[in-house]
């Protein structure tokens, strides 16, 4: 069982074996700006397809596709999923898999009446 | 009260390699993914479901969503809700670097970005209230204010939480830093994944 300690002291030795060296954080610092740079140009080129007004489909993939992307920057970089524990991956599949069967839902259930009044 | 410490919630727990805390927050995050997927479900079946989207009123124009929206308020909401995740992860690192000063930097800019973004929020809804488009309107006011209500109570809860851990919760950091620090990685991974939604949110609401 872990105990909070009780001086100043002890706490700055805490700080010290919570794993990640100055410069290990340095590093991971570069990335999270890489990280943000991209999600602001993957922002603009949504922006920038969107005014392109492309058939639906087309336009409804392309868009899908650059929210998947920035969501996977910012899952696995910023919510370090990138290097996770077991127990989380399993977690997230099992999140996965009935997140895609309630999105599949409309389509198993309405599939042949598309257009048709709800 | 008891003074028996909650186990395992800085130390990793021998079963999952990871303190209760995230583990919790996980969990967590897994219960609001159903909860929104819930509602991207029913804009799917809304919209397909539709002869034409967004719908069109009696004696009303057909217009694109993206006509109907603010598309540039809105792109401008994103670019401060991405750049509110960097500030929170780097708030996360101050603490890693034992930079305190820093750390409270970053989580006032993120406090901070999060007021910008309700506000333009607040901008966006009443022009639409000042037209008279309430969600009762139809069918694409209905799951707009849905689904940009949520989101909007996902960032007032984040606001309340971050602002906690900048003021009252910081104590915590002078006992029990590695704690505190696991605290802000907790409240950052819900932040990221406020952002997450809205990033699917911006396409499908503003722009397709």
């Amino acid at each position: 069982m872990d105990t909070a300690p009780a001086t100043s002291e002890h706490a700055a030795g805490h700080a010290e074996d919570a794993g990640h060296s100055d410069e290990e954080m340095k590093k991971h610092v570069r990335q999270y700006i890489a990280v943000f740079v991209a999600l602001g140009c993957l922002t603009a080129v949504t922006v920038g397809v969107a005014y392109l007004k492309l058939n639906r489909p087309v336009a409804i993939t392309v868009a899908l596709i650059i929210a998947s992307i920035k969501a996977g920057l910012v899952a696995s970089i910023f919510m370090h999923l990138i290097s996770e524990k077991k127990v989380i991956y399993a977690v997230l599949c099992l999140t996965a898999f009935f997140f895609l069967l309630v999105m599949l839902l409309p389509s198993l259930t309405i599939g042949e009446s598309v257009g048709v009044p709800v | 009260m008891s003074d028996v410490a909650i186990p395992y919630m800085v130390k990793p727990h021998p079963v999952t390699g990871i303190p209760n805390g995230k583990f919790a927050i996980w969990l967590f995050l897994a219960s609001e993914v159903m909860l929104f997927g819930a509602l991207f479900s029913s804009y799917v079946l809304l919209r397909t479901g539709a002869p034409q989207w967004p719908p069109v009123e009696p004696g009303e124009a057909y217009q694109l969503s993206s006509e109907i929206l603010n598309v540039p308020l809105a792109t401008v909401n994103t670019l401060v809700l991405i750049t509110s995740s960097i500030t929170m992860v780097m708030a996360w690192a101050s603490l890693k670097m034992k930079s305190l000063p820093r750390f409270k930097l970053y989580m006032g800019a993120t406090i901070a970005l999060s007021f910008v973004f309700l506000v333009i929020k607040y901008f966006e809804y009443s022009h639409k209230f000042e037209l008279g488009h309430y969600p009762s309107h139809n069918n694409f006011y209905a799951i707009y204010f849905t689904l940009t209500g949520l989101h909007g109570v996902h960032i007032i809860g984040g606001i309340l939480v971050n602002a906690y851990l900048l003021t009252f919760g910081t104590k915590l950091w002078f006992t029990n830093p590695e704690h505190f620090t696991n605290r802000i990685e907790n409240a950052g991974l819900y932040w990221h994944f406020v952002d997450l939604v809205w990033i699917f949110l911006f396409p499908a609401l503003y722009l397709l």
